[in-house]
């Protein structure tokens, strides 16, 4: 229960097939690594590189849109832009980057050396990376996704031989989003598994940190949602490719029917992005208001509540396709009741901060930045439940401006927050604060100059997706100052990545516990050891590591304990047996550094079925039998190959 | 601790941004141009209950949520750091409060609910009275209006009796569209295999914007349209005319270009405007005032450049290839006449444009 690593020291007498790697540190490390921490960190720079093509294309069609007309991008590129957004955005940048928050974060937080199958964890990165470059190479062979990143049957279902939507775009996007979509998979199940049998002992699931709580909810909701997109794009895929009619009208079919499977998945895949962010945010206030969270029951429920919910709202994106009264009056009104969950967590953050003790730290900064701007997207949101004024504001701009203020001033500012708040437990660095502050009005100038006139354009009857407008609408002075924000936008990402640069290679040390923080990861020493505690760590209460440092007075007042602590009775395990500074890499997979701690060992063979998944995606595109049996003898042999290997290989 | 605050402000004109830029872009918006396009100005009964339920929930919404960011930034920066507090009381939560913020959202929300069912069901309803019935099918990437008791077929422009309720039967044979006129009612998707329903009228005569509002493939942006009412006189004068064929048959030189040379009537008619064809009808072409997905205005100079080059001027996935009225595979809108194609179609000369273009225009 404690550790992955107790329950397999197999003193392994199979000989693997491949030598097994012995890196723990140097840059081949990184492609064998089964280290939760690192994989993280692998998951977060890859999400930010995304983010920059996103963010680049985002510019792209921000300079088309400057005014009326406008000729930087033809049609066709313009269908292609803003699709790569939408699918980079989500599957590439959100997704990617709250699954490197939960990798990092999860295990250190419940008190676990690893998550439950560090080698699952580094195959579902592999497939990450593989799909996103797989999808990006449509550019370079016949054609990128052309047919929105929701990619509405039968736009993109017609046969091929149709020309409806010319090139191989949506096949690739297709397929792409399949094979993005088994690595969501492993990660979700892996983050379930771990959360559920990992936690240190102590750590009940009501003394789990607000962050860890809100990555089970989602990773419930990854393992839910991923099948009936897989199903739709699947039939969309064949209908492409092999003459199926599962969306063709003209046989009987109905198209509507991939929308209802998209949106099955498309809306909780809304909550995937954000409570995450939502986990964030709930770790950051109470540290940087120096009180723990208000009514940490009602905030985790919550949580939950908009989990479930989230299954039960999905048609309310099809407001506008006639559903007929009954239906439209059940998805209304329950598209209003998610509100509520959300609003009492917004509530409850206020009431973290109320009465606290505030820092004005960037990270904090970005976090009271997420609760105004979703607060904002939230009430847009409700709008959008009052369903015949949805169907003026559907596939409209103020739609973009609504699901921006949710994903980019919530999420994404979380994320840039939580970034700031664990940066120095990652590099063991702080970031710049000067800068980091900086960034946070830039990025708030920016975001609301870019989204803000979005509502009010969209009203005034802007469609999305439409590559030019005509002038004498009134849309073109909002449209100019959306780009002029555009570019504040890229100023603020500028400084971000300038930021974590700089900080990385000369930042400040930031010593074990830099923001007298409240949770687990903050009891480790600096860099976290590969084993994350020397010795596993015994919970006493919620917010374990601030109970160690701090008790109450009878008038509930902050007091600070002795250092060595009250608590002598759960163990102190920030410091290795063997001291402060322990070797953080230890040499050979599995040595403990004389802790006798195994941990996993590196594989190759995430990587190499990695690859033989990623053959089999262009096997489909190209219908090459000769794709397709490389690809399988790979699989075979990795999967093989993976399970003769022991998790842990003897020192 | 307010008069710590006082001299020390200065963080909160950033607050106040967000609040200035709408203010100052409605604003600007509001005097920009004509446009009537725009949800704000509502000038159907659908549209008037609409932005009836809109306006009052988003003016309760705007005061809630600047109310919760102010009180966001202002809750912050009451309770800041400062020598003395570092040991703030320890609250872990209230459970009356947060029963209360569970309530009141709720009790909101059930208000809200309740004028949003009645209305759903409101628009649900058929019409009643005179009923205009019009079957308007989504194309790529134009719109086709059938005129089902007048036996008129007409392209783009629809021309409806102000103050008479319009039944709008919607249909599409390729992709999704989504048909939207915003100050006239919300918008309706038009789905293969479907026939859906949007009940449209008019107050008063007038020039009514609208445009495909569902990505619908390559020229989605220019799949615009325009709803023209006049009144009831007007419009039995207009049906009368577009039910007259034209006065000179179809025959000699135009029939010979339009015929066999460039193939026009593959996908267009000119004769005869109770026909539905593949592509717009042209019979009455001259009675509109935009052609091309209502994104050109109907004149001479642009109809020639039309005719030369259509996908210059919106993009189009055709080619020279059709043979009969059914569509073809792999060909999608007009295509260019300005080069030869494999086959050995001609290419059109600007004379050759000029002659189709006077013909369509005049007087017939």
């Amino acid at each position: 229960m404690t550790s992955v690593s107790d329950a397999v020291v197999l003193p392994s007498a199979e000989p693997s097939l491949l030598r097994r790697p012995r890196a723990t540190t140097g840059f081949w490390s990184w492609f064998t690594t089964v280290d939760h921490k690192k994989i993280g960190i692998l998951y977060g720079a890859t999400a930010l590189l995304f983010l920059c093509l996103g963010g680049i294309e985002a510019l792209l069609i921000r300079t088309q849109l400057a005014q009326p007309d406008g000729t930087v991008l033809t049609a066709a590129q313009y269908n292609i832009a803003f699709t790569m957004h939408g699918t980079t955005m989500v599957f590439l940048m959100g997704m990617p980057l709250a699954v490197a928050f939960g990798n990092y974060l999860v295990p250190l937080q419940i008190g676990a050396r690893d998550v439950a199958f560090p080698r699952i964890n580094m195959l579902g990165y592999w497939i990450f990376l593989f799909g996103g470059i797989f999808i990006y190479s449509s550019i370079f062979l016949g054609g990128a996704p052309n047919g929105g990143w929701f990619g509405y049957t039968p736009l993109t279902s017609s046969p091929i031989s149709a020309g409806v939507l010319p090139g191989r775009g949506a096949d690739f996007w297709a397929v792409g989003i399949v094979m993005l979509g088994i690595g969501s998979v492993t990660s979700a199940l892996n983050f379930i598994v771990t959360i559920l049998n990992c936690r240190a002992p102590g750590m009940t699931l009501m003394r789990m940190p607000i962050f860890t709580w809100m990555m089970l909810v989602t990773a419930f909701l990854t393992l839910f949602a991923m099948p009936p997109v897989t199903a739709a794009l699947t039939m969309v895929f064949f209908d492409r490719n092999f003459g199926t009619t599962f969306f063709d009208a003209v046989k009987g079919a109905d198209p509507l029917l991939y929308q209802h499977l998209f949106w099955l998945f498309g809306h909780p895949e809304v909550y995937i992005l954000i409570l995450p962010g939502m986990g964030i945010v709930s770790e950051v206030l109470p540290v940087f208001s120096r009180k723990p969270i208000f009514g940490y029951q009602v905030v985790v429920f919550s949580g939950i509540a908009i989990g479930f919910l989230g299954w039960g709202v999905w048609a309310h994106h099809m407001f506008a396709t006639g559903l007929g009264p009954a239906a439209l009056t059940a998805f209304g009104l329950s598209t209003m009741l998610i509100a509520i969950p959300t609003g009492v967590k917004i509530f409850n953050w206020l009431g973290t901060v109320w009465g606290g003790s505030v820092r004005f730290s960037a990270a904090m900064l970005f976090c009271l930045g997420f609760i105004a701007q979703f607060t904002i997207g939230g009430l847009s949101g409700v709008l959008h439940a009052v369903v015949p004024s949805d169907t003026q504001q559907t596939d409209t701009y103020f739609v973009i401006a609504h699901f921006h203020y949710v994903l980019f001033g919530g999420l994404l500012f979380a994320m840039v927050g939580g970034i700031f708040y664990w940066f120095p437990k990652m590099t063991g660095r702080l970031m710049d604060e000067k800068l980091g502050k900086w960034t946070f009005w830039t990025m708030v100038l920016g975001f609301n100059l870019t989204f803000f006139p979005m509502h009010i354009v969209g009203l005034e009857g802007m469609p999305r997706r439409t590559y030019r407008y005509g002038s004498g609408l009134g849309w073109d002075v909002p449209n100019m100052i959306e780009t002029v924000g555009a570019y504040v936008l890229s100023i603020a990402v500028l400084l971000f990545v300038v930021n974590l640069i700089v900080s990385f290679r000369r930042g400040q040390p930031s010593g074990d516990d830099p923001w007298d923080a409240r949770t687990l990861e903050w009891t480790t020493p600096n860099p976290v050891p590969e084993y994350n505690f020397a010795e596993v760590p015994v919970v006493a209460s919620r917010d374990e590591a601030w109970h160690r440092k701090y008790t109450e007075d009878a008038e509930g007042h902050l007091v600070r304990l002795p250092r060595g602590g009250a608590d002598s009775g759960t163990a102190v395990a920030t410091e290795p047996v063997s001291g402060k500074g322990a070797p953080p890499a230890e040499q050979g997979g599995g040595g403990g550094g004389g802790h006798g701690i195994h941990m996993p060992s590196p594989s190759y063979y995430p990587m190499i079925l990695g690859a033989g998944i990623l053959a089999f995606a262009y096997a489909a595109i190209y219908h090459s039998l000769l794709l397709c049996t490389v690809g399988a003898i790979v699989v075979l042999f990795a999967v093989y190959a993976w399970m003769l290997e022991p998790g842990t290989e003897p020192a | 601790m307010t008069d710590r605050e006082s001299p020390r402000r200065r963080r909160v004109p950033g607050v106040a941004r967000p609040a200035l830029l709408a203010a100052s872009v409605l604003l600007l918006s509001a005097c920009a141009g004509e446009n009537n396009q725009n949800t704000f100005n509502p000038a159907g009964p659908s549209a008037h209950k609409i932005n009836n339920l809109f306006l009052p929930i988003a003016i309760a919404a705007t005061v809630v949520c600047v109310g919760v960011v102010v009180a966001t930034f202002v809750v912050a920066w009451r309770f800041r750091h400062h020598p003395g507090n570092e040991n703030p009381r320890q609250l872990h939560g209230s459970t009356a409060l947060e029963i209360g913020w569970t309530v009141v959202p709720a009790l909101i929300l059930a208000i809200i609910a309740v004028p949003t069912v009645s209305t759903i069901w409101t628009l649900a309803k058929e019409p009643t009275g005179d009923v205009l019935n019009v079957t308007v099918t989504g194309k790529q990437w134009w719109w086709q209006y059938e005129y089902d008791r007048e036996k008129v077929v007409t392209a783009n422009e629809l021309v409806i009796p102000a103050g008479r309720p319009v039944r709008l039967e919607l249909k599409s044979d390729n992709v999704v569209h989504s048909f939207w006129v915003p100050e006239l009612a919300g918008k309706q998707d038009v789905i293969p295999g479907r026939n859906q329903k949007l009940v449209i009228e008019a107050d008063e005569p007038g020039l009514y914007k609208g445009q495909c509002a569902e990505y619908c493939g390559l020229a989605h942006a220019d799949m615009r349209l325009r709803v023209r009412a006049v009144s009831e006189a007007d419009f039995r004068t207009w049906i009368r005319d577009q039910q007259q064929g034209p006065s000179q048959p179809y025959k000699g030189e135009i029939a010979e270009l339009t015929g066999k040379r460039f193939e026009c009537v593959n996908c267009h008619v000119f004769d005869d405007s109770s026909k539905a064809v593949y592509g717009p009808n042209l019979t009455h072409l001259r009675s509109r005032e935009t052609f091309a997905g209502a994104t050109e205005e109907l004149n001479r100079e642009n109809l020639i450049g039309w005719l030369l080059d259509a996908p210059s001027r919106v993009p189009m996935q055709a080619k020279r290839c059709r043979v009969g009225l059914a569509p073809d595979t792999d060909c999608v809108g007009m295509p260019s006449f300005t080069q030869h194609t494999p086959e050995g179609k001609p290419v059109m000369t600007r004379a050759e444009a000029e002659t189709i273009a006077d013909w369509l225009l005049e007087e017939r």
